[in-house]
């Protein structure tokens, strides 16, 4: 088939346009000349960037005052595309409001969704997606078979963003319908965790402990180590389960995917679910006392060995060189 | 307080997963167990039932193959009863086909006060169930609750975000889905696994929900290729004899990060 007409569920943050967003527009641009950006939100702020990056109209929706996006911004898409701007494809990211709004559209417009994809193409068959499984070791394909839109969401970092020559894009505001019994969730009040250092998915050095550090007091040999670095600490979900650190720290599958030019896993035996989240790190060094555990097998650098001896002494060295 | 708490019953997470070969769809034979990431939830339904002081949980999920096991572990940690949507035309349903699979499923049951579900699935993560679940039945929901506690007759979710958490208000009936580690899982007493038993397990199809389309037909979707990625090759791994660190120390050198 032929893409006219394709759609980015875009987000911005602090006035800027997210990564992730420029990304998507960037790969919408290839697959057709028409790509229009959907803002829950108000756009104003970074509208310029979303043209530079192949954006040429905006849908924006202002202020949501409190209501959960996805159920307010699904209602919203639904009621343009029954004002007769039908997509053929709407691209949306794998996070919180991607998820709510991609679930909740599929259900109103009967549509079958694909989740957790790093690409997308145009063929004779029709759209096709590529999703990783087994912890990204075998790759589907999968090509949707009915009319559409077409419902696809992206894990981060599957394409590279580049502006190019865009011009302003036009923007159109557009309303929330009254959502009625299904509005009845609202946010009453926002927690930000605060953190120091480089943001977890931009550094470019990542030390992740796992549950090999044993108890939770011994989180701060990553910490120590990561400072030392000018890096981010991470985190395992055993230990995130476990409550030792907040979810913001998670590496993987339902955390962050993250692909720094040195990831260091300590005490991380190498789940799939972890894999999935660093495998496209550009180095990776592995630390832990189990040699049979997975993490070695894609790691650059493997030491079979306990955390709490190699790590104090790697401290120890890194300090008396600065 | 009656809650619906939807069950994945998935192979074993131990054994590794394989596609079969004709249809791409994720082999499902063998021993079913319930899904980790579902005893969350219905923890979280036993404590709020039992802090409501009255009421019941009850559990529903779908197969293709009447595996009723992983059902009986969420009856032996205090579940009342169970209904699962057993049916061969299921095979290869979409989420959102499960999502009205187990809509219809909720109503039959009589519809609840909460419908709790994981996040997501750990075998296929699609991820958009419990979403799509409350926009069938027309609910509110709050999605990757890490606390919930209810008030009266309304909820309040502590809901994880990309920077924090947000505090959530929400009015009852709804549906939540339940980050892992919100609550530490009860192991089902031997008294439970022995009660677990004789409680109530009712089998319908598809057609006895009225949901139709099923399985293949009904997913709009086909696999049309499946590719090893390329692989990562494994680098030098070397046993710690004290002085391992400084291979780090050479390494992080090399790259000029140091």
């Amino acid at each position: 088939m032929t893409i006219n007409n394709i759609w980015v569920f875009a987000q911005g943050t602090g006035g800027v346009a997210t990564t992730g967003t420029l990304e998507l527009l960037t790969k919408a641009r290839s697959l057709s000349s028409k790509v229009t950006a959907f803002v829950g939100g108000d756009a104003s702020a970074f509208a310029a960037s979303l043209g530079e990056h192949g954006a040429t109209k905006i849908y924006a929706t202002g202020d949501l005052a409190g209501k959960l996006p996805g159920v307010a911004l699904s209602a919203a898409i639904k009621m343009i595309i029954d004002g007769g701007d039908s997509p053929d494809v709407i691209m949306f990211p794998q996070n919180y409001e991607g998820r709510d709004t991609i679930a909740r559209l599929s259900v109103k417009l009967n549509r079958t969704v694909l989740t957790n994809s790093i690409d997308i193409a145009d063929s004779s068959d029709g759209v096709v997606a590529t999703t990783p499984v087994f912890g990204g070791n075998i790759l589907v394909e999968t090509v949707f078979t009915g009319p559409g839109p077409h419902l696809v969401s992206f894990r981060p970092k599957s394409f590279v963003a580049e502006p190019a020559s865009g011009g302003a894009p036009e923007i159109v505001a557009v309303s929330v319908p009254d959502l009625g019994a299904q509005g009845g969730a609202r946010v009453v009040a926002t927690h930000t965790e605060q953190t120091t250092g480089p943001k977890l998915d931009e550094a470019a050095i990542v030390v992740s402990g796992g549950r090999g550090l044993g108890e939770a007091g011994n989180y701060s040999l990553i910490e120590d180590l990561a400072k030392l670095l000018k890096g981010a600490p991470g985190a395992s979900r055993a230990i995130v389960d476990a409550g030792w650190v907040p979810y913001s720290y998670q590496v993987g599958q339902t955390g962050k995917v993250v692909k720094p030019s040195v990831y260091i896993a300590a005490g991380i035996s190498g789940a799939t679910q972890h894999m999935v989240g660093m495998k496209g790190s550009k180095n990776i060094i592995a630390i832990n006392k189990d040699k049979e555990a997975p993490i070695f097998g894609i790691a650059d650098l493997g030491i079979i060995g306990d955390i709490h001896k190699v790590l104090p002494k790697l401290i120890e060295a890194l300090k008396s060189r600065s | 307080m009656n809650i619906v708490v939807c069950v994945k019953q998935i192979p074993d997470p131990a054994s590794p997963g394989a596609l079969d070969a004709s249809t791409h769809a994720l082999k499902r034979e063998g021993k079913l167990i319930l899904d980790e990431s579902d005893a969350y939830g219905v923890e979280m339904a036993l404590q709020l039932v039992a802090t409501a002081g009255a009421g019941e949980v009850n559990i529903v999920s779908m197969a293709p193959n009447g595996e009723t096991s992983g059902m009986r572990t969420a009856l032996a940690m205090g579940a009342a009863k169970g209904l699962l949507v057993s049916d061969p035309a299921l095979a290869g349903s979409d989420a959102l086909t499960t999502a009205k699979v187990l809509a219809a499923a909720i109503t039959k049951l009589g519809g609840a006060d909460l419908v709790i579900a994981a996040t997501e699935s750990s075998d296929g993560y699609t991820g958009t169930v419990p979403e799509q679940i409350a926009e069938v039945l027309g609910l509110p929901s709050v999605t990757f609750a890490k606390k919930v506690k209810i008030e009266g007759s309304v909820l309040k979710v502590d809901r994880q975000s990309e920077s924090g958490y947000d505090e959530v208000e929400c009015t009852l009936p709804a549906v939540i889905s339940v980050t892992a580690g919100v609550v530490e899982p009860r192991y089902p007493s031997f008294k439970g696994i022995m009660d677990a038993k004789k409680k109530p397990l009712d089998v319908v199809t598809a057609g006895d929900l009225a949901v139709t389309p099923t399985g293949w037909a009904g997913a709009g979707q086909k696999i049309v290729n499946v590719t090893q990625a390329e692989a990562r090759k494994a680098g030098e791994v070397i046993e710690d004899d004290g002085e391992a660190f400084g291979k780090i120390v050479v390494f992080l050198e090399n790259l000029k990060l140091i």
